[in-house]
């Protein structure tokens, strides 16, 4: 283990020692088909050397696109062992978003999954006079294609084939040529602010920070993983590469995006991530189930839920439980917990993680008490994947838990979380300027979130240090915070708080369509489309209340006073969130300024003229007029001084 | 790795590119009084993808019906690979490598999405009642097989998440899908296709001209397609028959069919019939 200090070394450590054991798996034809170690070795070592053959060197960078493939993992890895960069991007990315990142990484190859990525590439070929070589996996559609500088990967892997009987022990030699500080990976994080900004990993910080995390984490070579997260976002490189490679457990992927909630269930993964949105998504699923079964079962799933759901809160003081609760959690379990957890597909799972946004406090109090381990990581791209983590049995909704070994973390006097960890990346991609500012000379990386450490020592995350301001009265301003406690509401899907030198909070919300279309067809109320269904008196109506909810769990000044529905959701296509579902700010109250402004004066209602932009590109505009809604219907505006 | 394994399996005609692969001549259909196919003639080259069309009545599916064995044609003959077929029995039809879907999706509603393509397979099974029942030696080899060749189907359509749905639930453009796939999975050499855009939203349609575009120049099947669709027809046929009242009334390429004043009139009538039916 002593020389494997880069991550293709990791590979050929793993091929010898552990050949046969299962590094990989794909469901292909309805059959998951098994990648071992060896395998895996001797496919990234063709792969690399037909890179090689099409002429990439050592610094050059590879980018893949495209849902979780094994060749897209391979290609990665062979890319690294040539001395080369991965640099992943976002599946679904539009083809202008792209360029930017492509072009300024400098791509020398790309490996697309498919035809539609293919298509995306081409179109930009003009751009990117760099780009030498477009690889691609699934060779469906594309026979008519006369394009000099497109292979498909079994071509390329023939080269390597080739390659490898005229140059002998090539491979081997430029994997001894690696070293740790070498950069591995450029990743490209969707800021919220400006262009994306490319974090250099090398592979010892990746490498590091999955030993430290592993480390702290009852993680197992024997370990199942299901791989359907982005393949650009920095966890997926963490567990599906790094820590596969670390640990030796089984990665898994999906057969199509569609098929992943079978899958999971097929596999009964032992480990995983899942965003907030897929709990949640999950929850609402069981309990429509629940809602359409008969009498009897409702019956019995509400029971057990009230039952447990009772019980959780002291599990987790570590109290005993009554005979007679323990009882029925008993029965509960055979009836009731065990088969839901089996259905959906977590069954086996040991622990499963939610990061990225709050989870809200019903939807994680269902899971953990239907016995899904569930626990909350925070981490950044700038650290190599995970900062801190929640121990088994501390385990709780608003902490993101305890640093993990080996990382200094401490809160600035301003209250920003600053980082130091030889995890911390080797800085932003020829930017040196911004680089400077967020790691400074003390080597201290400022993550721009602002935090603190409650009794226990977990670290509490409030919210992005720059979104924080003050209401014009100076009450602190915590908008993503009031956001997060919108979105607990099952209807809300996306909001955005105003607040920074207003008189009071507002918020522009995006209404959920699923839940909300089932809101209004139980109560038989047509529609036709989001707009139309955002329009409508009787939903303006029902997130009103959901609001007022909110409001109720709020100190009174941070309160929401005024809201309106938007006529669409939030769309990366239209820059107002990032891929990973974070909201732009800056460019939200830009894009909306006259709709924000109308929520600070009397308007009842708003002219809107919103650019839409389509998946291939196009755009088009959209004209509305949207209702504005204040929470307590007597409220007078603030500024208006109520004459008698 | 994926699409190595759809195209290995596909039978790609090894003839010559021009040679006919189903001669149609003069073949005629009367039910009672009403003749439904008047003595209409149509060559298909191996490979082709030709178009039939014409107004409701036509005697568009009747044509195929014949095709498929469903009607015996009152006279003339049907050649499929220099072999007479005429009065063949569907079966027998089948057998020879000739698929079909229909207008109104005739899919068991009660099955998976699976076992409907599956079934499609049925005339290439040779295992006997006893041995299928205790799935064992050529029975179990050949279900294994015959399964592989309907994942791929199932790939190639793209029904990957519905495998295992009743087809019941589905929504109209998807059952059109997998009666689709019912129909290669016989491994056709001659696919008739009854309308398989009836009733489609645009995008549906396009997915379904895609996929027939690929079966017909990836897997070289030759295809006989009858669609309303005038815009598909004449985006992907490479010959289209125009039929009316029974009869052929033009032939030839999208742009020679679309001038055609007999055409024009079939569809839209002539001048003065047009003013009378807008009084």
């Amino acid at each position: 283990m002593s020389d494997a200090t880069t991550l293709p070394r990791m590979l050929r450590h793993n091929a010898q020692t552990m050949a046969e054991r299962p590094a990989l798996r794909e469901k292909n034809l309805g059959i998951w088909q098994t990648y071992s170690w060896a395998r895996y070795y001797q496919e990234v070592g063709d792969f690399a050397l037909g890179l090689a053959a099409h002429g990439f060197r050592r610094g050059d960078k590879l980018s893949v696109i495209g849902d979780n493939r094994p060749r897209l993992y391979w290609a990665q890895l062979a890319a690294q062992c040539l001395g080369g960069v991965a640099v992943p991007v976002y599946q679904d990315s539009i083809a202008a978003e792209l360029v930017y990142v492509l072009d300024h990484a400098e791509i020398s190859i790309i490996v697309a999954e498919d035809q539609e990525q293919v298509d995306k590439i081409l179109s930009l070929k003009d751009e990117l006079p760099g780009l030498k070589l477009v690889v691609y996996d699934d060779p469906r559609g594309m026979r008519h294609y006369e394009e000099p500088s497109l292979k498909s990967f079994d071509e390329v892997r023939g080269a390597g084939r080739d390659f490898a009987a005229s140059h002998p022990g090539h491979l081997e030699s430029e994997i001894d040529k690696g070293a740790p500080e070498d950069l591995a990976l450029l990743n490209y994080t969707s800021g919220t602010t400006g262009h994306p900004k490319g974090v250099m990993l090398s592979h010892a910080n990746l490498i590091t920070s999955a030993a430290a995390y592993a480390a702290a984490e009852d993680i197992r070579p024997s370990d199942e993983l299901l791989c359907y997260l982005p393949m650009a976002w920095i966890g997926d490189s963490l567990f599906s590469i790094v820590l596969n490679l670390l640990v030796g457990f089984t990665c898994n992927c999906p057969e199509r995006p569609e098929t992943v909630q079978r899958d999971l269930r097929e596999l009964g993964p032992t480990i995983g991530f899942a965003p907030p949105r897929i709990w949640e998504s999950m929850l609402s699923s069981v309990r429509v189930r629940a809602t359409d079964s008969t009498p009897l079962k409702r019956k019995m799933f509400d029971f057990f839920q009230r039952l447990a759901e009772r019980a959780e809160p002291l599990k987790g003081e570590g109290k005993p439980l009554p005979p007679l609760t323990r009882l029925g959690l008993a029965f509960g379990e055979i009836l009731v917990y065990g088969p839901l957890r089996d259905q959906l597909g977590l069954g086996r799972a040991r622990w499963f993680y939610t990061g990225g946004a709050p989870l809200g406090a019903d939807t994680y109090r269902f899971f953990r008490s239907i016995g899904i381990n569930v626990k909350q990581v925070w981490g950044a791209t700038e650290l190599s994947g995970l900062a801190t983590l929640q121990p088994d049995g501390e385990a709780n909704p608003d902490t993101v838990g305890r640093v993990l070994a080996g990382i200094e973390l401490r809160i600035a006097e301003d209250g920003e979380v600053l980082i130091r960890s030889p995890a911390v990346c080797l800085g932003y991609y020829k930017q040196p300027e911004t680089t400077r500012d967020t790691f400074g000379e003390d080597g201290w990386y400022r993550t721009g979130d602002s935090g603190f450490f409650d009794q226990r020592g977990h670290l509490v995350i409030i919210d992005r240090a720059k979104d924080v301001g003050k209401l014009s009265d100076g009450t602190p301003f915590a908008p993503q915070f009031i956001e997060n406690k919108l979105k607990f509401s099952p209807f809300i899907g996306e909001a955005v708080a105003f607040g920074d030198g207003r008189p009071f909070v507002a918020a522009i919300i995006a209404i959920d369509l699923t839940t909300s279309g089932n809101w209004a067809e139980r109560h038989n109320l047509a529609y036709t489309s989001f707009q139309d269904l955002s329009a409508k008196p009787e939903v303006r109506e029902l997130i009103r209340e959901e609001i007022r909810k909110c409001n109720a769990s709020l100190p009174a000044a941070s309160r929401i006073s005024r809201f309106m529905l938007l006529n669409k959701e939030f769309d990366a296509d239209d820059n107002e969130i990032t891929r990973t579902r974070k909201i732009r700010r800056p460019f939200v109250a830009e894009k909306y300024a006259a709709v924000v402004e109308a929520l600070y004066n009397t308007a009842r209602q708003v002219e809107l003229s919103t650019e839409i932009t389509y998946e291939d590109g196009r755009k088009a505009t959209l004209n509305s007029t949207i209702a504005v809604d204040d929470v307590e219907e007597a409220r007078q505006p603030a500024r208006e001084p109520a004459y008698a | 790795m994926r699409a190595e394994l759809v195209s290995g399996n596909s039978k790609v005609s090894t003839g010559a590119a021009d040679e006919t692969h189903l001669a149609i001549s003069g073949v005629s259909k009367h039910f009672g009084g009403v003749r439904a196919v008047d003595s209409v003639s149509l060559l298909v080259r191996r490979g082709g993808l030709v178009s039939v069309i014409g107004p409701n009545g036509a005697g568009k599916t009747s044509l195929l019906n014949m095709i498929s064995g469903f009607y015996r044609p009152d006279t003339g003959s049907i050649i499929f690979e220099g072999k007479d077929i005429t009065g063949y029995r569907p079966s027998q039809v089948a057998m020879l490598g000739i698929a079909r879907t229909f207008q109104n999706i005739a899919l068991f509603s009660g099955m998976t999405v699976l076992d409907n393509i599956m079934l499609g397979r049925h005339v290439r099974m040779k295992a006997g009642v006893l041995s299928s029942f205790v799935y064992w030696g050529l029975a179990q080899k050949e279900e294994v097989a015959h399964r592989a060749r309907v994942e791929e189907l199932i790939e190639f359509l793209e029904l990957e998440d519905l495998r295992k749905q009743p087809t019941s639930g589905l929504p109209y453009g998807l059952r059109k899908r997998v009666e689709l796939g019912r129909a290669l999975a016989l491994d056709p050499t001659l696919l008739l296709l009854d309308e398989p855009m009836g009733g489609m939203n645009q995008e549906e349609k396009e997915d379904m001209a895609r996929y027939i575009l690929e079966v017909n120049q990836q897997w070289g099947t030759t295809v006989i397609l009858i669609e309303h669709d005038m815009a598909v027809v004449m985006d992907i046929s490479e010959h289209v028959t125009v039929l009316d009242r029974g009869r052929k009334i033009a032939e030839g390429s999208p742009n020679e069919v679309q001038g055609n004043p007999a055409v024009i009139h079939a569809y839209l009538g002539t001048a003065a019939e047009r003013r009378e039916a807008a009084e």
